[in-house]
């Protein structure tokens, strides 16, 4: 559908909150929790940080939970019985204020779980989020958004992605169907946008490198072990980059709780040494440098030829969480740069 | 298969547990429930992911061939948690399993051709399925040779089978186990696998001849070179892959090479193919 404009009063959206919250839906937004902003389970908007440029962790667990029962099994004398998780009777959630980084990452979550054999308990969450974001009046040295095709104002991926007009007054655009069932269940609360403008509002974010050239890059780049040593010497596999970010989806299956227990789901990443580790000893992506190429690869090169998808937003998380300062952007600058 | 049934798994019977090494294990493994059974096809070189519950799955070939209905059969050696749990359960016990996943041995192709199968180790299983599977059809192929190595005879698998191939007048086997693995009664061939095809040198031409290779990468790497000195074309070598997997669908993250994920446009490659891939398995 084609974007809407209206316009939104904090105490009216306050207004939402309640009834999101009398209709059973988790409001999931960022919050100050100690030192940082994270998103967490809230119950009023004056308990959502405006402030911060960007939380530590993604919203992807709406989606993806960190650790998810796939189903349950029960067995005695030696027969099993299987209990499925039924997607349908999952709660709702709104995801409020979120980045239009993160808003974009839920397509490229989609791309993985959905390419090929749909995954329902990843389908079945994504169809009952909401998603409500909140475009970014400010950046850091980490974002480079509008390198990968979004931007601080970016309305992919948001049902309604608000802007801050100041005075108490939000510029609200109705991106998707979701948005427009959220303005009809809440009549009054949206006013007409009356000629409102965001761009004034929005943070200055230039592109930081030549997205064209990553993928041709890493083409030729592959096989230069060299370069990939260079560009990982700090690398400790700690796998923070992965748990930060808003697309990384790769898991691992585990069993737990001995015979009657459960199958989970539990988020991996391809940092880890032991991620491809075969039981005879032998691991195809052995070293460190080419765990972190596969990291790279995966998401500027597989993805879109695959899945037709970036596997990157820009949000910057993995820079920003790295232990050892290692910061994607000046890697992705020396791919794009490089003169193999 | 239902977009709600991806990771759940179907439950299959032991039927029976054939030992085939001090290690090495055969399931016969039939579907609890009935329908389901019916329902089920697979093509040889498909793979699929078998569970116990409470320790988790594994990955490996289904070892029958499909043109025996009415039952499955994995082979794995005793090597891991779930392998250790796996060789632990007798017959009548349940397991899970799904599949069938990844692509296939493209035999229709291979029709009117001959058929060089060079396999190392347990990496035999992989390959039993499309063995019997061309064995079931074997007017439509010409010669069949197999050539399999072990490092010990203890470690040959299949012993029973490889008895019935040496004694069919429509196969070749040549079987052959390492320098100082032979037993005092051993009667094939002593060397290594690459060695003993060398000397072997199927007497057809290559041209008409498919070769099919599963073994350890220390084999394969040997054996490449051989076939390529005997003239095949990397069109006409055949391999699977083994890359560590956990969905099996294309989505866990950790089988790809490259761009291809080995559960989905494998594990089957050409050695043509494979020349194209990076060393990522």
């Amino acid at each position: 559908m084609e974007t809407e404009n209206k316009s939104i009063r904090r105490d009216a959206l306050e207004k939402l909150f309640s009834q999101w919250l009398a209709g059973g839906k988790r409001i999931l937004a960022p919050k100050k929790i100690g030192d940082k902003i994270d998103f967490a389970a809230v119950t009023s908007l004056a308990e959502v940080s405006r402030d911060h440029v960007q939380t530590v962790q993604s919203p992807k667990t709406s989606v993806f939970p960190r650790v998810e029962e796939l189903f349950s099994f029960k067995s005695s004398d030696g027969r099993v019985q299987i209990r499925e998780r039924n997607g349908a009777s999952l709660g709702e959630t709104v995801v409020f204020g979120l980045r239009p980084c993160d808003a974009a990452a839920y397509a490229s979550l989609a791309a993985i779980f959905t390419w090929d054999n749909p995954d329902s308990l990843f389908s079945a969450r994504l169809a009952k989020t909401t998603v409500i974001g909140v475009s970014c009046a400010r950046a850091d040295e980490y974002c480079f958004c509008t390198a990968v095709g979004g931007g601080p104002g970016a309305t992919a991926g948001s049902d309604i992605l608000l802007t801050d007009l100041g005075s108490g007054e939000y510029l609200a655009e109705i991106v998707s169907e979701k948005g427009r069932q959220t303005v009809q269940a809440t009549p009054g609360q949206f006013l007409p946008a009356a000629g409102k403008e965001k761009e004034n509002r929005l943070a200055k974010v230039d592109p930081a490198f030549a997205l064209d050239k990553i993928a041709p890059a890493l083409a030729v780049l592959f096989d230069d072990a060299a370069f990939w040593e260079e560009q990982s010497r700090r690398c400790l596999g700690c796998g923070a980059c992965a748990y930060v970010c808003p697309t990384c989806a790769c898991f691992d299956i585990q069993d737990e709780g001995g015979v009657s227990g459960q199958r989970l789901r539990c988020w991996d990443s391809c940092g880890f040494s032991l991620f491809t580790l075969h039981t005879s000893g032998h691991n195809p992506r052995a070293l460190q440098s080419q765990r972190w190429r596969q990291r790279l690869m995966h998401k500027f090169a597989y993805m879109p030829e695959r899945q037709q998808v970036l596997g990157c937003v820009g949000c910057g998380r993995c820079s920003r969480a790295c232990p050892v300062d290692m910061n994607i952007l000046e890697h992705l600058r020396a791919i794009a740069e490089a003169k193999p | 298969m239902s977009e709600a049934d991806i990771l759940k798994p179907c439950l299959l019977k032991i039927e029976a547990v054939i030992d085939e090494t001090p290690d090495v294990k055969t399931l016969r493994l039939v579907f609890m429930d009935e329908q389901e059974g019916k329902n089920f096809t697979f093509r040889t070189g498909q793979f699929g992911e078998y569970s116990v519950f409470g320790e988790g799955e594994c990955t490996f070939c289904i070892a029958s061939p499909p043109t025996r209905t009415g039952y499955i059969e994995c082979t794995f050696r005793k090597a891991g948690r779930v392998t250790s749990a796996l060789a632990d359960l007798e017959p009548g016990e349940t397991i899970g399993f799904r599949g069938p996943y990844g692509n296939i041995f493209p035999i229709h192709e291979w029709e009117k051709k001959n058929l060089l199968f060079i396999a190392g180790g347990i990496a035999l299983p992989p390959m039993r399925s499309v063995i019997w599977n061309v064995l079931d059809l074997r007017e439509r192929f010409k010669d069949i040779t197999i050539v399999y190595g072990a490092r010990t005879v203890a470690d040959l698998v299949y012993k029973r089978e490889l008895a019935e191939w040496a004694e069919r007048p429509d196969v070749r086997l040549i079987t052959t186990v390492d320098p100082g693995g032979e037993t005092p009664d051993w009667k094939g061939e002593i060397g290594f696998v690459p060695a003993v095809l060398d000397k072997a040198a199927p007497a057809v031409a290559s041209r008409e001849t498919v070769a099919v290779v599963c073994g350890p990468p220390v084999m394969i790497k040997f054996t490449f070179p051989v076939l390529a000195k005997l003239g095949f074309a990397p069109e006409s070598i055949f391999t699977t892959l083994e890359n560590r997997m956990k969905c099996g669908v294309g989505k866990c993250g950790r089988c790809n090479v490259g761009r291809y994920f080995v559960c989905k446009d494998g594990p089957v490659f050409t050695f043509a193919q494979l020349k194209e891939m990076p060393q990522e398995y």
